[in-house]
């Protein structure tokens, strides 16, 4: 599904991801773990094609296509989706209609006419139950005002709605509280499948509780320096990134 | 080239899409600006001796006044005397239905996009399409005078209603009010007039497309509205105008009043030609348009959405007269190119426990200017006034420029005045969340600038705010950047 060969990436002359390689297949659950600052929104930020970034080598291979060429919104229609780390706000703008914009923007593209309304709403209606999203959020302009948790709960939801072919999950459960994860884990879950993957970027082994990964990756300086499966992470929890550095010499 | 640069190139080639001019035959005065021609155009509408006196009498206020400059725009000179003061179908006969309308009119009202026909059953629009200045076609007035409506064009008002139309007519903008008001004064070609009895409410939205056809004529279009008590109406105003190199003037006034417990509700959305990508040609678009809350618990709101014209100077505004009267303005202000907005309102509280609203969304791209500029002046006499004021602006890209110039006259000091002000840019961040979902920049960009502009699009009905917001896309497109 997606594969990442020798991927060099810098902002403003600084080199942020140094040699990067990864590939993840159909139905797996990648977890990408590290210290802060070492590239894990960057990665997430050149994999959807956000501008700003200086690719100098590497290849993105997404469903044998490069689509390093791509723009964000065609990356997006043919389905990578980012779950940010920070979501933005729009004033005036509903997640209603904000969803009804994107699922009919992809189906024009498709050459597909605009969703019907009752399609849509009963759409809407199962992928809130799926988040436990109350209604009111719906209406509300997109995640203005909304507390850390209900816009990583919206992510989720917008997640369900487009049913992305790989969705990269950006510190989704950081500012989390258990029950908040527990619902965002159940909706990774529920959506999850042999066709789809995802890249679950976080810090904490907690979330991998719930959600269980089929690898785990240590980044580290812009880089995969270890990888593995679910242990990895447990030990990470019990010790820290520093045997790690000491590993590598570092 | 940017990636940016790209997207604005593409969008801006598209065209003006009411750029074209209509082949009918046209009567037109030579150009020039004298007594002589005020005489002949009140003669040539056969008008009372009363309003021949309004029209000199505004013509010789007209002549000692001097242009106004406090308005944050620039612009060459205007040569009154290039200028055409009358222009008008010469075919007048009157028309039983549309079948009968010249088809190349038809043509016109179909380019404009204007669905006569489908307003007429559908949405149960009256239109009165004033053409140059000459109403050519008015429908539904039948079905109006059955409750006491009237609408009609000014000019037929005047022949037949003339004790009303000189009872209201420069009560709330008298010719001295400023420059462009005496203009307008001394040579009004046409315009509409709207009389709702006591009591009723109009049972459709009353709508009027006003369309400069004819080459190097001013259109100066007068409208009056007068709202009885317990009375309602809703008045919808669209304008465009064809694509011409030369500026052409456009200086209006429109009157409302409204008695005890009567609420007019006016809509406008304005298109007028903005001039070319280069900032040549455009209207320049100078109105005057006022409301009066006379009576009690009376309620007048302005909505507009004005995303034409090279320069636009207009100021709808409410002079709150009756006890608990209550006065709105809703604006989207839209600047893109080289085009120059200075817009706002006027919110005079005399009366007692008399509110007012002000909502302004100013949008600039491109190398335009957008001012919002407002007065808020609570009198001695207005005890417990209330006014909100919200002036948003937005910018698109680093060469345009957004500015807001409030003003506050407080004489009475139980008022209580609330106001904020924001500026914002669309930001990078939140084209690339649109994008990340699957919406391209174009896509994008409509979706933050419509959701800008919601609290004002709801006031609209609901055929014009499809309208506006689509006029909206049109006037920005490629002003990503
Ligand atoms: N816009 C930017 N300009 C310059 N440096 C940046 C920018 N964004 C991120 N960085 C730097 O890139 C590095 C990686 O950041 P990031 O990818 O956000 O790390 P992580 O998500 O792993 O915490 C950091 O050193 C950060 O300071
Ligand atoms: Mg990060």
């Amino acid at each position: 599904m997606l594969k990442i060969t020798n991927l060099h990436a810098s902002i403003d002359d600084k080199e942020i991801l140094k040699s990067f390689n990864i590939e993840v297949k159909p139905g797996e659950i990648h977890a990408i773990m590290g210290p802060n600052g070492t590239g894990k929104s960057t990665l997430a930020n050149v994999i959807t094609g956000r501008d700003s970034y200086d690719i100098s080598e590497g290849s993105i291979i997404f469903k044998g296509e490069e689509i390093l060429e791509l723009s964000p919104d065609e990356r997006a229609r043919l389905g990578i989706f980012l779950a940010f780390q920070y979501p933005v706000e729009i004033p005036g703008v509903s997640t209603t209609n904000f969803m009804k914009a994107a699922i009919n923007e992809r189906r024009k593209h498709q050459g597909l006419d605009p969703m019907k309304a009752a399609e849509f709403l009963k759409l809407m209606k199962e992928k809130m139950a799926l988040v436990e999203i109350d209604q009111k959020f719906m209406s509300r302009s997109l995640n203005e005002g909304f507390s850390g948790g209900e816009k990583k709960r919206n992510e989720i939801f917008q997640m369900a709605m487009l049913e992305p072919s790989l969705a990269i999950l950006d510190e989704t459960d950081s500012g989390l509280d258990i029950d908040a994860l527990k619902i965002v884990s159940k909706g990774v879950n529920q959506l999850r499948n042999k066709d789809n993957a995802f890249i679950v970027i976080t810090h904490y082994q907690r979330l991998l509780d719930y959600i269980v990964p089929d690898f785990v990756h240590v980044m580290y300086d812009g880089r995969i320096v270890k990888s593995g499966n679910k242990d990895l992470a447990k030990e990470l929890e019990a010790r820290g990134y520093d045997w790690i550095k000491e590993e590598l010499g570092v | 080239m940017t990636k940016d640069d790209q997207i604005l190139e593409e969008a801006t080639s598209g065209e003006y899409k009411y750029g074209f001019t209509s082949n009918i035959e046209q009567e037109i005065a030579a150009a020039g600006l004298s007594e002589e021609l005020v005489r002949f155009i009140s003669a040539k509408k056969n008008e009372p001796e009363w309003l021949l006196a309004y029209r000199l009498k505004a013509f010789e206020i007209w002549q000692k006044m001097e242009e106004p400059s406090w308005a944050h725009v620039n612009y060459p000179k205007i040569d009154f005397q290039a200028i055409s003061y009358y222009a008008a179908p010469k075919d007048r006969k009157k028309l039983n239905s549309l079948d009968e309308a010249d088809p190349e009119l038809l043509r016109t009202y179909e380019k404009l996009g204007i669905p006569i026909e489908e307003q007429k059953i559908l949405a149960g629009v009256a239109v009165d399409f004033v053409m140059d200045s000459e109403s050519v076609f008015t429908s539904f007035k039948k079905q109006l005078a059955e409750v006491g409506i009237i609408f009609m064009s000014i000019s037929e008002a005047v022949q037949e209603y003339p004790e009303l139309v000189k009872q209201y007519l420069g009560t709330v903008v008298p010719p001295r009010d400023n420059f462009y008001a005496a203009l307008n004064s001394a040579v009004f070609s046409d315009g509409s007039f709207v009389y709702i009895p006591k009591g009723v409410r109009c049972p459709m939205e009353l709508s009027t497309y006003f369309r400069i056809n004819a080459e190097n004529t001013g259109q100066f279009e007068r409208t009056l509205i007068v709202a009885e008590e317990g009375s309602y109406v809703s008045y919808l105003e669209g304008c465009t105008a064809p694509q011409r190199d030369e500026n052409q003037l456009h200086a209006a006034i429109v009157e409302l009043i409204a008695m005890d417990n009567a609420e007019i509700k006016y809509s406008t959305v304005q298109n007028w030609y903005p001039g070319d990508k280069e900032g040549k040609g455009g209207i320049f678009n100078f109105v005057t348009k006022r409301g009066l809350c006379q009576g009690i618990r009376s309620k007048i709101s302005w909505t507009q959405v004005e995303t034409g014209s090279a320069v636009t100077w207009k100021y709808p505004s409410c002079i709150l007269k009756g006890d608990y009267s209550i006065g709105e303005f809703y604006s989207v202000a839209v600047t893109n190119n080289y085009q120059q907005a200075d817009t706002g309102t006027k919110m005079i509280h005399i009366g007692k426990n008399t509110r007012s609203r002000i909502v302004s969304k100013g949008i600039s791209a491109g190398h335009s200017e957008n001012s919002y500029r407002g007065l808020v002046q609570i009198n001695k006499t207005a005890e417990n006034a209330y006014n909100y004021s919200q002036c948003d602006s937005m910018l698109m890209g680093e060469t345009c420029g957004a500015h807001t110039f409030p003003y506050l006259e407080i004489k009475n000091k139980t008022a209580k005045v609330e106001h904020e002000a924001t500026t914002s840019k669309i930001g990078e961040d939140q084209l690339f969340y649109c994008n990340q979902r699957g919406l391209g920049d174009e896509e994008a960009v409509h979706l933050i600038v419509n959701g800008f502009c919601k609290e004002v699009f709801k006031e609209l009905p609901m055929e014009f705010a499809v309208e506006a917001q689509k006029l909206l896309e049109i006037s920005l497109e490629g002003s990503v950047g």
